[in-house]
């Protein structure tokens, strides 16, 4: 038998839910895009059916509100489709509005709430208003009853079918229909064969024949159509009743079978799932196989023999495929939980386009790398800070169309979102053409505020760098759209947190651009294992140049006291691990140490440690859920013989330093 | 049993009709458009096609008419699934071929008994 409706839909529940969200995303995009190109025919099809799809799903789920929405919203677009509608900005509201409502619907739905169109009643009728034609009220799902409403009574009805020419070819046999009469009663059926020709003339594929029926028993009207509904628009039929048999009233209809919402839906959360190409999943494959191979290969070598020299080659050599093989692996399943950022990027054309209208400014999106991939987890954590960015682009960055044209721009500002792949680090930009930030209201405050010292000399980086100090906002006034509370500040710790980070560049009168660098992955990174006295740190070997042994013959102080390296013709700021992490150890002297130069925030800085270790892989564990944020180090890993080693974190150490530097406080 | 063909380009009420169909027994073929439908036609015989009606790529109607070209095709039933009561709609679909239709929203009972009524 058929498997429950609600066991199914509980299974399908994700599926459904997935797809209803890219099908809003469909339908809002298109919207948009409607709204800026002229020709939307081609469009207009792929959103009516985004909107279509959703209702008949929400339907067959049983999800009464969305079916309500939906079938509003899809009602309109239909006209539209038709060419009887225009979509003008406001019907475009009206519509995004539905967007947004089903979203919302839908939310509900992902958390077992009963997704109830209540709240959006306003938008309903709204919708409704505008396909003029008010429609009924009843929802698809209760519009079934009709045909059990007329009550059965014992009868005779007499049928007579002419059977169209052509009724073979629409997949209709004659005979099926017969079949389902007679399961209803007693049937009767006479065949009238008049009107075929001779077999000269005969077309075997055309029939030509006409029937009269008689079935009889406790059989509705309704029932008889139902058996002939496929069929009835291309024949002539003809169905009367010999009995008394009575239409019943319209109260009967409370008789009728009441369908039950399927509102047992347990609260079982749909299992979270991504979309993964089948070439990843080919990969994958080609990896375990590649792994079994290997494994086979050292249990060939697992009998019970003496371990000589050539077994012991052939072991190592096994282990390493080993290595290569799991390394291999992980890449692959790494690369499953990669989805392109475009499904961030989504949102902004509708959030850049509503904030604009509403600050009566002229913005283009433009949107660049949309199909590099990152990590689910790492793309859901970058959404919140990007959409803060965008906005404060929007209300602080963009200038008024007036403001614009008098310092010779465009009267439309661009705001552009780039996205790619830079080493192990996925880099979103957030960049504007706008009025940029001014040194002197940033220094202005930050000194009101006592964020630096009135005397305090600071470059332009370190000026720009103050807005992401805590407490820090710039706007006068709380608007609507940023500056409430949440400033640059959250925006970096929340980067912080996932093992990246945020830095701005500035040019006044020309724009702003705000660059977020975050690990494609947070699981695990290759790192350089070093010793600091009795201490181990992992420097993640993405942000090395090169290690090198100190020649004191190279080091030497710029302005006198900071110490830097000449490495090659290059100057190098030398950074004292020991001194910037406190930490006690044996030698003082630079020169019978090592130095790993690494990259940070684009400048070259050598770190001074005691001794390199090996170069193995990480996985990475977060500090701030176990401990606490520490300055300088972005986690801590668990080491092979069960030794803990703290993470450093370049670009950090690298701004703490120089931070230092800046304040004097390089020891001599 | 049959071998049934579901045609819709929405994965989950694809899966929907799939199972009812499989836990009665019957073979299913699974297709997201039209065009995908037509050509794992060509590859096996199959006995009754539920076909969606608003697909990308190949609609059903277009479907229903370019099927009803395959001489294998020429009178086999072919459901479509509509959450449409509109007679218009109807008639495009009887014109283009189609044997009769499916409303959705459907429980399996109503669905499976629809396609025993067909196939007998």
């Amino acid at each position: 038998m058929a498997p429950s409706l609600s066991e199914l839909q509980q299974q399908l529940l994700g599926t459904f839910l997935e797809e209803s969200y890219e099908g809003l995303d469909n339908l809002e995009s298109g919207l948009l895009g409607l709204e800026s190109s002229e020709d939307g025919s081609v469009a207009i099809n792929d959103i009516f059916r985004a909107a279509h799809s959703l209702k008949g799903g929400a339907a067959t789920f049983g999800f009464a509100g969305l079916t309500e929405l939906a079938h509003e919203m899809e009602t309109v677009l239909d006209d539209v489709r038709a060419g009887k509608r225009v979509v003008t900005p406001a019907l475009s509201s009206l519509l995004l509005q539905g967007v947004d409502g089903l979203r919302a619907l839908l939310a509900d739905v992902r958390q077992g709430l009963p997704a109830d169109a209540t709240a959006f009643a306003a938008l309903i009728s709204q919708l409704r208003a505008v396909s003029k034609q008010p429609k009924h009220t009843d929802a698809p799902v209760t519009s079934k009853s009709t045909v059990a409403a007329t009550r059965a009574a014992p009868g005779t009805w007499h049928i007579k079918l002419k059977a169209a020419a052509s009724i073979l070819s629409s997949g209709n046999e004659p005979l099926r229909l017969f079949r389902e009469l007679g399961s209803l009663g007693q049937l009767q059926v006479s065949c009238d064969a008049t009107d075929v020709p001779p077999l000269s003339t005969l077309e075997p594929e055309t029939c030509y024949l006409s029937w009269a029926m008689t079935v009889s028993g406790n059989i509705t009207r309704g029932q008889i159509e139902d058996v002939f509904a496929w069929v009835a628009d291309e024949c002539q039929l003809d169905i009367s009743s010999s009995a008394t048999t009575k239409e019943s009233d319209p109260s009967a209809a409370s008789a009728a079978p009441v369908r039950v919402e399927s509102g047992a839906r347990n609260a079982e959360e749909p299992l979270e799932s991504i979309r993964v190409s089948v070439g990843k999943v080919d990969q994958l494959m080609n990896m375990v196989g590649e792994l079994v191979i290997t494994q086979s290969m050292l249990g060939e070598l697992e009998d019970d023999g003496p371990i000589d020299r050539a077994r012991l080659a052939r072991i190592r050599e096994g282990l390493s495929l080993l290595a290569r093989n799991t390394r291999s692996l992980q890449d692959s399943v790494m690369r499953l939980r990669s989805i392109p950022v475009s499904i961030v990027f989504a949102r902004f054309p509708r959030l850049v386009r509503d904030t604009s209208q509403s600050l009566n400014k002229k913005v283009d999106l433009r949107l660049t790398g949309q199909t590099t991939e990152v990590d689910k987890t790492v793309l859901e954590k970058l959404s919140d800070p990007l959409v803060h960015l965008v906005r404060n682009s929007l209300d602080h960055g963009v200038e008024g169309p007036q403001e614009r044209l008098a310092a010779g721009k465009p009267e439309s500002g661009t705001i552009e979102l780039r996205a790619y792949h830079r080493g192990g680090d996925i880099v979103v930009e957030v960049e504007d053409d706008g009025r940029g930030l001014s040194r002197e209201r940033i220094l202005d405050k930050a000194r009101r505020v006592g964020l630096v010292a009135d005397d305090a000399d600071l470059d332009d980086n370190a000026v720009y760098d103050l807005i992401f100090a805590p407490g820090f906002s710039t706007a006068e006034s709380v608007t609507d759209l940023s500056g409430r509370g949440v400033g640059m500040d959250v925006v970096r710790k929340n980067i912080r947190t996932l093992g990246g980070d945020v830095s701005v560049t500035t040019k006044p009168g020309k724009g702003t651009k705000v660059c977020l660098r975050v690990p494609l992955t947070l699981a695990i990174i290759d790192g350089q294992l070093v010793r600091l006295g009795d201490y181990h740190y992992v420097v993640p070997l993405l942000s090395i140049v090169e290690s090198i042994q100190v020649d004191p013959k190279f080091v030497m102080r710029v302005d006198g006291r900071i110490p830097a390296y000449r490495l090659r013709d290059e100057v190098v700021r030398m950074v004292d691990l020991a001194k910037v992490l406190a930490i006690p150890v044996a030698k003082n002297e630079a020169s019978d140490r090592l130095m790993v130069v690494v990259e940070s925030d684009g400048e070259k800085i050598g770190l001074l440690v005691d001794e390199l270790l090996a170069q193995q892989q990480v996985v990475v564990k977060s500090l701030e859920t176990n401990f606490d944020h520490v300055d300088g180090v972005s986690g801590a890993t668990v080491l092979g013989d069960g030794g803990i080693a703290f993470i450093l974190d370049i670009v950090v150490l690298g701004r703490l330093s120089r931070r230092r530097s800046a304040l004097g406080l390089v020891a001599a | 049993m049959a071998r049934i063909m579901t045609i819709d380009d929405s994965v989950s009420m694809r899966k929907l009709v799939a199972a009812t169909l499989a836990a009665a027994g019957h073979e299913v073929v699974e297709a997201s458009n039209g065009s995908e439908g037509l050509s794992l036609a060509k590859q096996g015989l199959v006995q009754l096609f539920i076909s969606d009606i608003n697909m990308p790529v190949m609609d059903g109607l277009a479907f229903v008419k370019s099927l009803r070209t395959i001489a294998a095709y020429k009178f086999t039933p072919v459901l479509m699934l509509t959450t449409e009561m509109d007679p218009d709609k109807k008639k495009v679909a009887k014109e283009a071929g189609a044997t009769g239709w499916l409303v959705k929203p459907f429980d399996p009972d109503q669905l499976l008994a629809t396609i025993r009524k067909v196939l007998d």
